[in-house]
């Protein structure tokens, strides 16, 4: 097998599998790592420069980075990364004076955000401490996206979010509340220097089914109807109350009729439960609320009482797959089953619309009503025009809004000084030994073998009463030592300097996890079934050194190395090193190092 | 050494033995040797030998003397039976454990310094009387507990560590061992643990005394250059005779050999010794030709391992002596104890 490369781009960060799995790539260890050492404020600035709303997300995110966490690979469950977030934001106390401040002059370019969601958000952040002129527009009261309009209030409440938008607003960014813009065309005519579209996917998809007309005034829209609870124009909602659709919107929506009134709130998936679309974690806060979710069941018609809603008819399903392992839902031939309600909420799913925005602009859009980008610098083909979040590739989430936020921010300041946007700034790396004397390491090493900590709620009535009082209370201090400590560091890299290796299989006996081996050379698969023990899976590298006396390989296996450096204690030669991979990606404003 | 404990966390795909156990459940308290001390590794092939052959933990005896190597035993098997005797001594306490006890799995884990130097009398006479045991002697040439003077397996003219020259012979204990009737005599390298591990399982399902010398580098007083027990210097002097495979009576046969290559030994329990050439034509079942290959060899500096010598039809102590099979402590008092009109018929008989 090819030796490794630690230099190659990716080969480390991909060690570090929450990190990896971020789509801002947020230093996670790093962070914890603070955390752990009380320094809080330190720990929310790094989270802050990477994803903006430390604070929101740290609450609410859809966090890809737990399921990649090297915990739930050698233990059972991940790292509680999300609520680690929330401890910095919580525990940060005054952090004002550490950020940045937007240069005395500006630099003389003018860009328009349109939406004042994440995405735009995080393009105006980036680009106001360059010393841009930053207008965001939005046409609600407040500014937030959906974060402030459709995410329940007793998930994210009001404070954080004006709190970290207000970061930004600091930075002399103008937010423009109140205001939709009804053209793009107009907007172009204004002399903006860009124009970011940040504008979301704010259109709930409607369930055309018989009965829908007639029984309107009780069957809401998802979103539009949590949209309405937010403001709180919605305060009350029918006893019983049936939820189609198994996502995080159907999620929210029940959990918020429950809230309101809802006695009897019931979801209803046309899929499995496995297969639906919402977080593990919010079934369960759903469940644990008193919500059942009925599953396999295709709603076919909303029966009614000379318009008055009495119930809804579903058609009974079963999966099966297709010899592509493709799934097709199929009646199983039962009786429909009637399920009486009298409010329903359609949370099936989201869509894109641009009806503001001229098709004969320069701004293209596909067969399905997208527009047409750049995958990597999120360019329309427009050049001046940029978009970011669920605008660009459909409904997503939070974090990826705000790291397509930073990308295109990139694109904006490299297009506004006349660069090619194709070019990329690399990420900022380091790499450094950790030793402190010989059995020291400036990290925590031992492995802590305690299992992740539950988060502590209000009970049940309090927050069953009130719908904007937030559930959960976040780690005090001492839970958030306990659980920071179980974060493995995967940051600190292993490191082989074959060269200085005696090959006494010091560490291949001291290692814990059983990842190294000293073998003989072959190709990656029959490798992967020679190691010490079994490394079949092949998402993570295998680390091969060559250049040792006897002609074999080094080969480690970092899928389930616990980076507990015992093999760098124990090796005689200093041949093992622990060093420390940080990695910064690349804001608005870094250079492009010359390849 | 290393200050901490392993994390005990274990991956969900850990390979578990026909027992259920982990390998990780074969081992002991963190080793306190220094880093890469080759002891460590002969304690982790053991650990591999013991999880391979799905040995019950509480079914093996592990005893030693003093020294780094005999200090060992807490370093594996965490959950057997152990003896930690006094320096040289440990072959007449496993001895008496064995005659009292011969349903156990006897190991004895000794060094060069407890073996040769002090311990040599004890030695021989284990292997004389024919105990049924695996004897093991990490041999690294120093006495590493004391730090490193030269123990009687030194080669004459190899050099300790401040460039001194040992002036006097050599013992080589597997040589000795050949000569006082050990019937399963093998000498292996701590950082070939391909070799080593099926060495250890063939020898602790031999009946009889097994001797395994096992050239063992002490990273901190023996490995420079002039040393003949450094990892570079066996590494570059090694010639083994053999591979192994040893083959549980109840195993498939899987592997295919080529014609003329393979010697197969069939041992008391059933379990098979597939011994695979290397090299030279070696036969393994010849004690004098193994008594002088290994003369031969030594005089032109080379560090002959394998196994150097298996006879599967011999006795053991309990075989001589006409021991009672039950262990004494299931025996009862009555029967150990008959009473004094027993004694009386005795003495009388033989008057
Ligand atoms: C019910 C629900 C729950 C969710 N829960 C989570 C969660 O827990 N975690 C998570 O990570 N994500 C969640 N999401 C998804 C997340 O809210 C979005 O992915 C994210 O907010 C998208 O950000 P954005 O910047 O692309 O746009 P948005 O947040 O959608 O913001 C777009 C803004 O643009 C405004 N706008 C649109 N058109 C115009 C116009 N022409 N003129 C002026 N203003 C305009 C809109 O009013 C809106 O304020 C949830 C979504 C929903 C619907
Ligand atoms: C009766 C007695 N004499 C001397 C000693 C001192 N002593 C301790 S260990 C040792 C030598 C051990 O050498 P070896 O058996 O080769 O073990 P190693 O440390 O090299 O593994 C000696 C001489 C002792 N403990 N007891
Ligand atoms: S253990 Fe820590 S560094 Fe490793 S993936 Fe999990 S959170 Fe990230
Ligand atoms: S740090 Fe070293 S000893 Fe620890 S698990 Fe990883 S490879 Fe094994
Ligand atoms: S002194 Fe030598 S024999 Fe003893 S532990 Fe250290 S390296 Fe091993
Ligand atoms: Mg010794």
């Amino acid at each position: 097998m090819k030796p490794t490369d630690l230099g190659a781009p990716d080969y480390l960060h991909k060690v570090v599998d929450c990190q990896w799995a971020c789509p801002a790539h947020t230093p996670v260890p790093e962070y914890i790592r603070l955390i752990a050492a009380g320094r809080y404020a330190d720990a929310y600035a790094i989270n802050w420069r990477s994803n903006v709303f430390p604070g929101i997300l740290g609450r609410v995110c859809d966090r890809p980075c737990e399921p990649a966490c090297r915990r739930g690979r050698v233990e059972e469950q991940p790292v509680a990364i999300c609520r680690l977030k929330r401890v910095a934001a919580d525990l940060k106390g005054d952090i004002t004076d550490r950020l940045p401040q937007p240069p005395q002059q500006t630099n003389g370019k003018r860009i328009a955000c349109i939406g004042a969601g994440p995405a735009s958000m995080t393009v105006a952040r980036d680009l106001a401490v360059l010393g841009y002129s930053v207008t965001v527009f939005d046409s609600g009261k407040s500014a937030g996206g959906m974060m402030r309009s459709q995410i329940p209030k007793f998930r994210l409440p009001d404070a954080i979010i004006d709190e970290e938008c207000g970061y930004i607003e600091g930075l002399g960014v103008e937010v423009r509340l109140d205001h939709w813009i009804g053209s793009l065309r107009d907007m172009l005519a204004g002399g903006w220097d860009a124009v970011f579209v940040g504008t979301g996917a704010p259109r709930g998809r409607d369930a055309d089914l018989p009965g829908r007309q007639e029984a309107a005034p009780n069957i809401h829209l998802g979103i539009d109807w949590l949209a309405n609870v937010a403001f709180g124009h919605t305060t009350s909602i029918g006893r019983r109350v049936l939820v189609l659709g198994g996502g995080n919107t159907a999620m929210d929506c029940c959990r918020s009729a429950r809230r309101l009134g809802g006695e009897d709130v019931q979801v209803v998936v046309r899929s499995g439960f496995d297969e639906m679309k919402a977080s593990p974690w919010e079934k369960e806060e759903a469940i644990h609320e008193g919500i059942p979710i009925h599953n396999f069941l295709v709603p076919v018609e909303f029966v009614h009482d000379n318009g008055r809603l009495t119930g809804v008819r579903f058609e009974k399903v079963r999966a099966e797959y297709d010899a592509k392992g493709r799934r097709n839902l199929v009646p199983t031939g039962e009786p429909a089953v009637l399920m009486p309600c009298d409010d329903v909420l359609v949370a099936i799913g989201q869509e894109n619309s641009f009806p503001w925005i001229e098709r004969d602009i320069g701004v293209e859009f596909d067969r399905w009503g997208m527009p047409v980008l750049d995958a990597k610098t999120l360019q329309s083909t427009r050049p001046n025009v940029f978009f970011g979040g669920d605008a660009a590739f459909g409904p997503k989430n939070i974090i990826t809004a705000v790291a397509q936020g930073h990308e295109a921010a990139i694109s904006i300041d490299r297009f506004c000084h006349g660069q090619d946007v194709a070019i990329r700034p690399s990420p900022l790396t380091n790499l450094v030994s950790q030793k402190m004397g010989i059995h020291e390491w400036s990290y925590a090493n031992d492995v802590s073998e305690d299992r992740r900590r539950k988060m502590p709620v209000r009970d049940l009535p309090a927050t069953l009463g009130d719908v904007r009082l937030e559930l959960e209370l976040g780690f005090d201090v001492e839970l958030a030592c306990k659980e920071a400590a179980r974060c493995l560091n995967c940051d600190v890299a292993t490191v082989f300097t074959p060269r200085v290796c005696i090959e006494c299989d010091a560490c291949v006996d001291i290692c814990p996890s059983e990842c190294i081996t000293f073998t003989a050379d072959g190709e990656e698969a029959d490798l992967r079934q020679r190691l010490k023990a079994p490394a079949n899976n092949t998402e993570q590298s295998l680390y091969v050194a060559d250049g040792l006396k006897t002609g074999r390989i080094m080969v480690k296996d970092e899928n389930v190395c616990v980076h507990c450096g015992m093999c760098s204690e124990r090796c005689p030669t200093g041949a093992w090193d622990m060093q420390k991979f940080a990695l910064h990606v690349a804001h608005a404003g870094a250079e492009v190092t010359p390849a | 050494m290393t200050y901490l404990a392993k994390p005990k966390l274990l991956r969900a795909d850990t390979p578990r033995n026909a027992l259920g156990y982990t390998r990780r459940d074969y081992e002991g308290a963190i080793s306190t040797l220094c880093a890469g001390c080759g002891h460590d590794s002969i304690s982790a092939s053991i650990v591999q030998a013991c999880f391979d052959l799905d040995i019950e933990p509480h079914r093996v005896a592990k005893l030693s003397g003093i020294g780094c190597s005999s200090k060992t035993p807490d370093y594996f098997l965490g959950n057997s039976h152990g003896f930690n005797s006094v320096h040289g001594r440990m072959p007449s306490v496993l001895t008496g454990a064995a005659l009292a006890n011969r349903t156990l799995l006897y190991l004895g884990v000794s060094g060069d310094g407890d073996s040769a130097s002090i311990g040599i009398g004890q030695f021989a006479h284990a292997m004389r009387r024919g105990v049924n045991m695996t004897y093991i002697v990490e041999n690294n040439g120093v006495y590493g507990l004391t730090k490193g003077q030269f123990s009687a397996t030194a080669d004459k003219g190899s050099k300790n560590k401040k460039g001194v020259v040992n002036a006097d012979s050599p013992i080589d204990l597997a040589a000795l061992a050949l000569q006082l009737g050990a019937t399963y005599v093998a000498r292996s390298f701590s950082g070939d643990k391909e070799q080593l591990v099926p060495l250890i399982k063939g020898a602790l399902h031999h009946r009889g005394p097994a001797f395994i010398d096992v050239i063992s580098p002490c990273v901190t007083f023996n490995n420079h250059t002039g040393s003949t027990k450094s990892y570079d210097y066996v590494r570059e002097h090694n010639a083994a005779v053999n591979r192994l495979d040893v083959i549980l009576p109840k195993a498939q046969i899987e592997a295919s050999y080529p014609p003329g290559s393979l010697r197969r030994v069939v041992q008391h329990d059933g379990s098979i010794l597939h011994l695979r050439k290397v090299g030279v034509d070696y036969d393994p079942s010849d004690r004098i030709g193994a008594m002088n290959h290994l003369q031969e060899r030594h005089a032109l500096g080379e560090i002959v391992t394998g196994l150097l010598y298996v006879d599967s039809s011999g006795d053991d102590m309990h075989a001589h002596l006409n021991t009672v099979e039950k262990p004494l402590n299931q025996l009862g008092d009555a029967y150990l104890c008959p009473g004094s009109s027993a004694l009386a018929a005795l003495n009388a008989s033989l008057r």
